[in-house]
């Protein structure tokens, strides 16, 4: 069972029922649950729709795009049948939050999804999470069992007339599957490769059908945004950055673990107070802020707020919050390899710049961090990358690029340091080293 | 001839498969699904698993073999009883993932993908698996153990070949023993 922290600077709203039974219905029900979508079922779309425009609560997926604008983009009158799709195939490395979210508080997950069902006017929700959380998809089926028991989900919730089903769905492993439309071609029974947009979800998506696609911790922060009111939720976080966020710490630091932080919260203080600084006393060298796709932020770079735009100013991306800490012993050439590794496997293969891009990447850090490397490399990496950014379908090419062009840009001495059959500087002992002979 | 009668799962798996199926507003959505879990009882996806899982959902077996090797959970070759996956990627590495995989490495005396000659065990690099705060993690099979450092390797390995020995419960955990 995966630990559970805390810190006295949490604000905890999605985060408040972890550990307290909450995956029982009942036990939900005394904790407050399933008041939201009864308020919901009284007030109606519309209003739905405002609350969630006032609560400025955005993508958690990491897109970051604003969910009530996203929920009245799908069309009133539809002749095919609408959508609820949650995302929670979570495969960006370093973010573990849902896990937590399918774990303690299923039922706040289907909460938010027959919410999201009664705001755009759809009678299915399919909530997807990876396959590798089989344990997490059992929770989140007895969760659906239980609420069919009680009348929450079926042909008529909570005696208002309204036809809700929900679908737990399974993957097998991919993460190209957790960009939307991926996402809707695995739903399909079909590879997940991306399909061409516009048309957006919204609009064609699953079946052909509109789509609103939110990630499970958007739809997590739905029942209590709408509980609060969409205005105190947004009071939470920062400007046009509503309510908190689950940050997944993780790599160097003394206590890593999920925290819920208000949308702003400073970076340098989540890394020295609420994980309590870097390992063993070391010193930190580099943090990646939003998951292995957003570029790498130095030391004297993370005296930011961690939301949406801030980051972005910072010249990197809150993505899914996933903060990845690096200290000093560690080399940033092996990081770009395990990064770019990653990639390459997970590339679907459609877009050859992402396709080819990334396998090259890999080829050549390979080489490079193995000490047979030469000066041209360094330039070849990053012309490389360049090229992958922007000229795919999907933002995996992106994801891809992204990070190596920030570990080529801010450690080139670091690189160079690797030059003409030099072994790793940062090596482990007793890695055995190749040299030239 | 009816399909309980023709088919190689078991009575309880073939039942669910035939819910599965009328569950969505299209057949073809059960695939996916389908195949981990008849991977789960079976092992892997043998020629005569994706033939009935093609002739269930009304499509060829080349079109269900082209959307399987798409996922990198689902596997053409049978695995250990027990499948150790060892995340290597960013945050199971800064914390020490390449030590714990030499430890099972060393320990199982096999290499990546590889299985042990019992049958017990096969080992391999997986990438995240989301546990990145609980860093080191592994899966065995669909059991997460997460914080771990190479000294708990031989407990873990032992407490699986201790399961191992008992009769029971082996298929739903998932994984057959190799062909001899």
């Amino acid at each position: 069972m995966p630990r559970l922290v805390s810190h006295p600077d949490e604000i905890k709203v999605i985060s408040k029922r972890f550990g307290m039974g909450a995956e029982k219905i009942d036990r939900y029900i005394e904790l407050g649950g399933y008041e939201a979508v009864k308020k919901c079922l009284q007030q109606g779309p519309d209003w739905i729709i405002n609350e969630m425009k006032a609560s400025n609560l955005r993508g958690r997926g990491g897109a970051g795009f604003p969910t009530g604008m996203k929920w009245s983009f799908v069309p009133k009158q539809s002749p095919k049948p609408k959508y609820v799709l949650v995302n929670g195939d979570e495969s960006e490395p370093g973010t573990c939050k849902d896990h937590l979210i399918f774990l303690h508080d299923p039922h706040a997950v289907i909460e938010g999804t027959i919410i999201a069902g009664l705001a755009i006017g759809a009678k299915v929700g399919f909530i997807y999470l990876r396959g590798e959380y089989r344990y997490l998809i059992e929770i989140m089926e007895r969760a659906v069992d239980e609420a069919y028991g009680r009348g929450f989900l079926g042909k008529n919730i909570f005696g208002s007339g309204n036809e809700f089903e929900a679908i737990v769905q399974t993957g097998a492993g991919a993460y190209e599957v957790g960009e939307e439309s991926a996402l809707m071609e695995s739903l399909e029974g079909k590879r997940g490769v991306p399909r061409i947009k516009p048309p957006f979800p919204a609009v064609v998506g699953l079946y052909g059908g509109p789509t609103v696609i939110n990630n499970a911790e958007t739809i997590a922060s739905v029942p209590p945004a709408i509980l609060m009111g969409g205005a105190a939720y947004a009071e939470l976080g920062s400007p046009r950055n509503g309510g908190t966020r689950l940050v997944s710490i993780s790599g160097h630091v003394e206590r890593p673990g999920v925290y819920e932080l208000a949308m702003g919260y400073n970076l340098r203080k989540m890394i020295y107070d609420v994980a309590g600084g870097i390992r063993g006393g070391r010193k930190l060298k580099a943090v990646v802020p939003g998951g292995s796709s957003t570029p790498v932020l130095l030391p004297e770079e993370i005296d930011v707020g961690m939301d949406f735009d801030q980051v972005g100013k910072a010249g990197s991306m809150l993505g899914s919050a996933a903060v990845m800490v690096i200290d000093d012993r560690t080399c940033m050439v092996e990081i770009a390899l395990r990064t770019i590794k990653f990639y390459r496997h997970e590339s679907c293969g459609w877009c050859i710049p992402c396709r080819e891009g990334t396998d090259w990447l890999e080829k050549t850090l390979t080489r490079f961090h193995a000490g047979f490397g030469v000066a041209k490399d360094i330039d070849n990496i990053y012309y490389l990358a360049d090229n992958m950014m922007g000229h795919t379908f999907c933002p995996l090419g992106d994801a891809a690029a992204m990070p190596t062009l920030g570990f080529v840009k801010k450690f080139r001495k670091e690189f160079e340091d690797h030059l003409n059959g030099k072994p790793c500087p940062f090596a482990r002992e007793g890695v055995p080293q190749l040299t030239v002979v | 001839m009816s399909a309980e009668s023709m088919s190689i799962f078991s009575p309880k798996l073939a039942a669910r498969f035939d819910a599965l199926v009328g569950k969505y507003p299209v057949k073809r959505s059960a695939l996916v699904p389908m195949l981990l879990y008849a991977q789960d009882e079976v092992g892997y996806l043998s020629d005569a698993v994706i033939e009935e899982v093609a002739w269930r959902i009304g499509i060829t077996a080349l079109d269900v073999r082209n959307v399987a090797t798409y996922y990198s959970m689902l596997r053409f070759r049978p695995v250990g009883k027990y499948h150790v996956q060892v995340c290597t990627n960013i945050s199971c590495m800064l914390c020490g993932a390449y030590d714990l995989f030499e430890r099972f490495q060393d320990e199982l005396g096999i290499g990546d993908k590889g299985v042990t000659p019992d049958g017990i065990f096969s080992l391999e690099e997986v990438e995240c698996i989301g546990a990145c705060s609980w860093a080191p993690a592994i899966q065995v099979n669909y059991d997460f153990h997460d914080e771990l450092s190479p000294d708990h390797v031989p407990g873990i390995l032992a407490s699986y070949r201790g399961k191992a020995g008992q009769p029971a419960q082996a298929q739903v955990q998932g994984g057959s023993a190799p062909h001899a």
